[in-house]
């Protein structure tokens, strides 16, 4: 019956094993292999009549027409949203949660057919699809399903964020669906939906298979369309909140965009993720994970290792095995299910990563690839790796997104580390090492979210997953995942803040002051790296008492003085690896110091306020207990060991965000700053001050505390002077890590102009303009603060021997 | 925006190297593993991440496979790979003699027809027994060229007095047994003490004389994936021709995790010493599936030259049947059944 059977028996070739794409090619034509987006529980087509074509990237064949989203639709599209919210919101937890395992057990019915359409539209082996993808957005509806049923419970006090705009890659494109819808519907928000241009399919197949599974009308709404559809999107005034997931350069653009909007938002960009191979690593081991860093997907991961750095006296041997292995790689079609990489997604990216290759040759780094050739039909890029690169060259900074591995070596575990952060990213890491002492050293030392030992691209609902640096903010799974698409019940009652400046009768403020103001002249000065310091400008600025009076003259700080401030906060780093215990044993000295001078405090905030001595003790007293209340976090903001589906740990670490910059509010000029500061520096932070700028005298007298409270110079730096452009020039600085702004409306311009700014470097920024009781254990402290002071890092440890 | 894409050719940056070496095929006997002194730090640089390993072994049958003609020539040169085996305790002469009888004709000659086979060499690479029936098999493979291999030195335990277990080695390669499968003292690996692992194997290997050996190292027993790198190490330095997971009587036989640590010890090994020493995969291999996970594991671990029984063998019993059932599903579309098929 066969005539080939000989020769195939004489040299057993692999050969074809496609899979059948009928089922997918159907389901296209079906639909007319033209769609509209999906709105309201409908089909609707596009209102602007244009349209943009998807194509297969291993043929180059068109699959469909799909509709360039216009403004119309995203009108229509958030207006279903938002009619559909609050029926959406009020339903009980335990019905959200059979939506959302209704959800899980869709995907798993219709696995096989969203597998083959996500393979056909992205060019991603549907070996990936099959056991990676398509699994994994079945487990995250489980996953979401189960925080649906204990949202109240496990989030009291909170509520949905409303309706929720979400923009996806080209890369991952149903899990990045899943990643977005699940925790956004768990929580009680609606959502709008835009898939990439380039693979809009899976989507929009999930949402007709959504609404088949009885997902309400409007709950779920995709639209499709390019940039122009994501911008109109991001710009729309009824629009609640923001989840991007793609470019770092898009993501800047989006941060801008939504300045001083108040809405929430999210970020999971780019990376340059380090794999960092230690001399005693199994290198067999190691090489298999090479394989699952950079030529999984493609290469096309945003937390790809397409770093690898190699301890000096292995770099030969693993090298070696690399070659050898990579020889053995299958680059074909993609529903090939026997091939290790597919197609790349479209000659724009096909090219950048072409132009990127061309680039590290010029500057003089030694490419290679394996001896075999690709298919020339479709756009297929071969694994290619560079040797001899230095951090200098050009494709050891940028992110390539292609099948395509730099390689530098390192001589000892600091300079791996050194190298390792040496990125304005910081998405994930890998470490390899058999020494459980070396890994776990190195683990929290790395600029990552994630870190992987002796693994790689493990991903699990259950285990949050997100940036430090440019890579983004906020963390997608997990319970971190969850608080993104949540906000505290209270701030949609109140309104926003009026003038702070409490108004008190002139004449008893005028007596306060009179008394307040000491008979020896004495000159507050900037507090930075633990020593007080005149402002580099020289100029000082007057403080006055409600009815005029002078009350004293502080600093007028300018960008020097922070630039100095930000210098001495790096250098107090170490506050943030000692113990918990350590540093609140600090905080009840500040509380216990602060105590023992309250009467002076509490006549310094009233003659500069006039809210009344009963009212300045209460402040005092309170800002006590603040420090106490962070004190007592200190040593007991846990973080977790996630339930992942490997044998082995995962840890989510809470690290410190790093050097702060806390811009006090305008009043209660104590209570706020302490506020403040008090769960920043709990948790490791060191921070960079500035003080309400009408009553900076309680925060110049609060250094004297500090002074005396053995607290390590660095961690607290006081800058006074005028707030909001002090914030602007935080806001910019590139190695302040965060950002928090405490105002009112009033501040609104300020805020916009720091949320701008702190794209430079995506900077974590918590702008809180609501009127806020700071008095209040519900408003002015607890786990927001904690969560805001905190950088949730996930290690990933499989063991066993 | 109405897209079209034009595809892009690229041009290939790395010059082309010279076609791979490949290893002789199944026809030429390789070199014999001459070993070579034990270099115990070579030995304790064998070092396994077992998560990792047990992730390359998961995926490694998902990232391949083959189909149709290809599966059906893959499940053919399965066949020739087998160590076609009876370790029964009620075996008898007259059962090997039905097994011999099936190693030289594995396959009903009608299947191989209809399949377009009956040119192909097809028969198992040999019949493995106890040694008490090595002459009988020896006399029914007579003109066969397929060798009888010899379960010897005290299997399974192999805890035998050392003397008693060369001593029937020796009678073994006597009686004519072309091929000795050893099975290795696990306490020696248990305890460390490698220098009294590599002279077991050592005076195996020089009793064993013209015979191939083969040292079991009986990894379900081994307790680690590192244990299982460092006797592998062991034995080829100890001059094993072959090294085999499993006596097919541990509670845990061969599995993929353990074939793909031994077969990075073999690749390690060659590219010090330039030998290839074979492996044999035994226990539990029951299915044509099962075989052909196997043979991707050589071939993506080790290259084609593992795919050839001079360097590959899968000890089994029962796998024989499963594959002449897929080879007649694949030659006449309708599913097999084993009554079909001349049993063992």
């Amino acid at each position: 019956m066969t005539t080939t059977l000989d020769r195939l028996f004489e040299t057993l070739p692999w050969g074809p094993a496609p899979e059948s794409a009928a089922a997918a090619q159907q389901w296209l034509d079906a639909h007319g292999r033209r769609f509209g987006m999906f709105v309201g529980g409908g089909w609707v087509p596009g209102a602007g009549g244009e349209t943009l074509v998807t194509v297969n990237p291993a043929t180059t064949e068109a699959l469909a027409t799909v509709a360039q989203g216009s403004a119309g639709d995203v009108d229509a599209a958030v207006a279903a949203a938002r009619a559909a919210l609050p029926g959406w919101a009020a339903l009980t937890d335990h019905a959200r949660a059979k939506h959302l395992y209704a959800l899980a057990r869709t995907v798993q019915r219709n696995a096989r057919l969203l597998a083959v359409l996500e393979s056909l539209d992205n060019g991603k082996p549907i070996r990936e699809t099959r056991d990676i993808d398509v699994p994994l957005v079945a487990r995250h509806f489980y996953h979401h399903a189960g925080w649906a049923q204990l949202r109240t419970s496990e989030f009291p006090g909170h509520e949905p964020v409303g309706v929720v705009a979400q923009i996806v890659p080209w890369n991952f494109p149903l899990l990045m669906v899943s990643w977005k819808v699940a925790p956004a519907l768990a929580a009680g928000n609606t959502v709008v939906l835009k898939p990439a241009e380039f693979t809009p399919l899976t989507a929009l197949c999930f949402a007709e298979l959504a609404q088949e599974a009885g997902l309400p009308a409007g709950v779920l709404n995709v639209v499709t369309g390019d940039g122009r559809t994501g911008a109109l999107l991001v710009e729309h005034a009824g629009v609640d909140k923001i989840a991007f997931t793609g470019s770092t350069e898009v993501g800047r653009i989006i941060r801008r965009a939504t300045a001083g909007t108040g809405k929430k938002l999210t970020l999971e960009l780019g990376g340059k993720s380090p794999f960092i191979v230690f001399e005693d690593a199994d290198l067999d081991g190691v090489v298999e994970g090479v394989v699952d860093a950079i030529w999984f997907n493609q290469g096309q991961v945003c937390c790809a290792g397409s770093r690898l750095l190699v301890q000096e006296s292995v770099a030969e041997r693993l090298l070696g095995k690399l070659r050898a292995r990579m020889e053995k790689l299958r680059v074909g079609p993609p529903l090939d299910k026997a091939v290790d990489m597919g197609a790349i997604v479209a000659p724009v990216q096909l090219e950048r990563i072409r132009s990127l290759v061309a680039k590290g040759v010029e500057e003089g780094s030694t490419v290679w690839q394996p001896s075999w050739a690709c298919p020339t039909e479709g756009w297929f890029y071969p694994p290619t790796l560079f040797t001899g690169v230095a951090p200098a060259s050009t494709i050891a900074q940028v992110e390539i997104f292609g099948p395509v591995l730099v390689s530098m070596t390192f001589r000892t575990p600091a300079e791996a580390v050194a190298l390792a952060n040496n990125t304005p990213f910081g998405l994930a890491a890998s470490v390899w090492s058999e020494n459980i002492n070396l890994a776990l050293d190195v683990a929290p030392k790395l600029k990552a979210g994630v870190v992987w030992i002796n693994a790689t691209n493990l991903f699990d609902a259950a285990a949050g997953f997100g940036g430090y640096r440019e890579s983004g903010f906020g963390r997608e799974g997990g319970r971190e995942g969850m608080y993104e698409y949540l906000r505290p019940a209270w701030e949609h009652a109140a309104k926003a803040a009026a003038s702070p400046v409490a108004k008190a009768p002139a004449r008893r403020a005028a007596r306060a002051a009179a008394e307040a103001v000491p008979a020896v002249d004495r000159t507050p000065k900037l507090f930075i790296g633990g020593k007080q310091r005149r402002p580099d400008g020289g100029y000082s600025r007057k403080v006055l008492a409600p009815d005029g009076a002078l009350l004293g003259e502080v600093g007028e700080g300018n960008r020097k003085d922070l630039r100095d401030a930000v210098e001495a906060a790096h250098a107090a780093a170490g506050w943030g690896r000692g113990a918990g215990h350590a540093r609140a044993q600090v905080l009840y000295y500040v509380a216990e110091n602060l105590s023992a001078r309250a009467a002076e405090f509490a006549a310094r905030i009233d003659a500069m306020t006039g809210v009344g001595r009963r009212g300045a003790a209460r402040e005092v007293e309170q800002a006590v207990s603040r420090l106490f209340t962070y004190a007592a976090w200190a040593d007991k903001w846990d973080g977790a060991v996630h339930q992942v589906p490997i044998r082995g740990v995962t840890l989510a670490m809470h690290e410190p965000v790093g050097v702060l910059g806390l811009v006090a509010p305008e009043s209660p000029p104590l209570l706020g700053l302490v506020s403040l500061v008090a769960p920043a520096i709990a948790l490791g932070n060191t921070t960079v001050v500035i003080p309400s700028s009408a009553h900076p005298l309680a925060a110049t007298d609060f250094y004297a505390v500090l002074e005396t409270s053995d607290l390590p110079a660095g961690v607290v730096n006081i800058v006074t002077g005028d707030r909001r452009a002090l914030a602007a020039v935080l806001a910019e600085h590139f190695d302040v890590d965060g950002l928090w702004f405490f105002g009112s409306e009033e501040d609104r311009g300020a805020v916009r102009g720091v949320e701008e700014a702190a794209a430079g470097n995506m900077k974590r920024t918590w702008c809180s303009l609501v009127a806020r009781d700071w008095g209040t254990a519900l408003q002015g402290e607890g786990r927001e603060f904690l969560r805001r002071a905190t950088e949730v890092k996930n290690i990933w440890i499989p063991y066993g021997e | 925006m109405t897209t079209t894409r034009d595809p892009i050719r690229y041009q290939r940056l790395a010059p082309r190297p010279a076609s791979d070496e490949r290893l002789a095929g199944g026809a030429a006997p390789p070199v014999r593993n001459p070993g070579g002194p034990l270099d115990l730090d070579w030995v304790l640089a064998g070092r396994v991440n077992r998560s990792a390993a047990e992730r390359r072994a998961e995926t490694l049958p998902k990232r391949r496979t083959v189909k149709k003609e290809w599966q059906a020539a893959w499940l053919l040169r399965a066949i020739t790979l087998i160590d076609l085996t009876t370790l029964a305790g009620d075996d008898t002469e007259g059962n090997v003699r039905r097994l011999c009888a099936k190693a030289r004709r594995p396959v009903r000659a009608d299947l191989l027809e209809a399949l377009g086979a009956s040119a192909l060499p097809i028969h198992c690479a040999a019949a493995c027994v106890y040694h008490a029936f090595v002459p009988a098999a020896v006399a029914e493979l007579a003109g066969s060229g397929i060798p009888v291999a010899a379960v010897s030195a005290g299997f399974p335990a192999g805890l035998n007095p050392l003397p008693e277990r060369i001593a029937e080695v020796r009678a073994s390669v006597a009686a004519g047994a072309g091929e000795i499968d050893i099975v290795i003292t696990r306490g020696h690996v248990l305890g460390g003490r490698w220098q009294a692992l590599y002279d077991e194997i050592r005076a195996f290997r020089e009793a064993c004389g013209e015979a191939h050996l083969k040292a079991i190292l009986g990894t379900g027993e081994l307790a680690t994936l590192t244990n299982v790198a460092r006797a592998s190490r062991v034995a080829m330095l100890a001059g094993a021709d072959f090294i085999k997971t499993s006596t097919g009587k541990e509670a845990v036989n061969a599995t993929l995790p353990v074939g793909l640590v031994m077969a990075r010890a073999i690749r390690d090994y060659q590219e010090r010493t330039g030998v290839a020493v074979g492996f044999k995969p035994a226990g539990g291999i029951r299915t044509a599936k099962g075989a052909l996970d196997w043979m991707i594991l050589m071939k993506e671990e080790l290259g084609d030259a593992w795919l050839a029984p001079a360097l590959f063998r899968l000890g089994a019993s029962g796998l024989l049947t499963d594959i002449e059932r897929q080879l007649e599903h694949f030659a006449t579309g309708r599913y097999s059944a084993a009554y079909r098929h001349p049993m063992v």
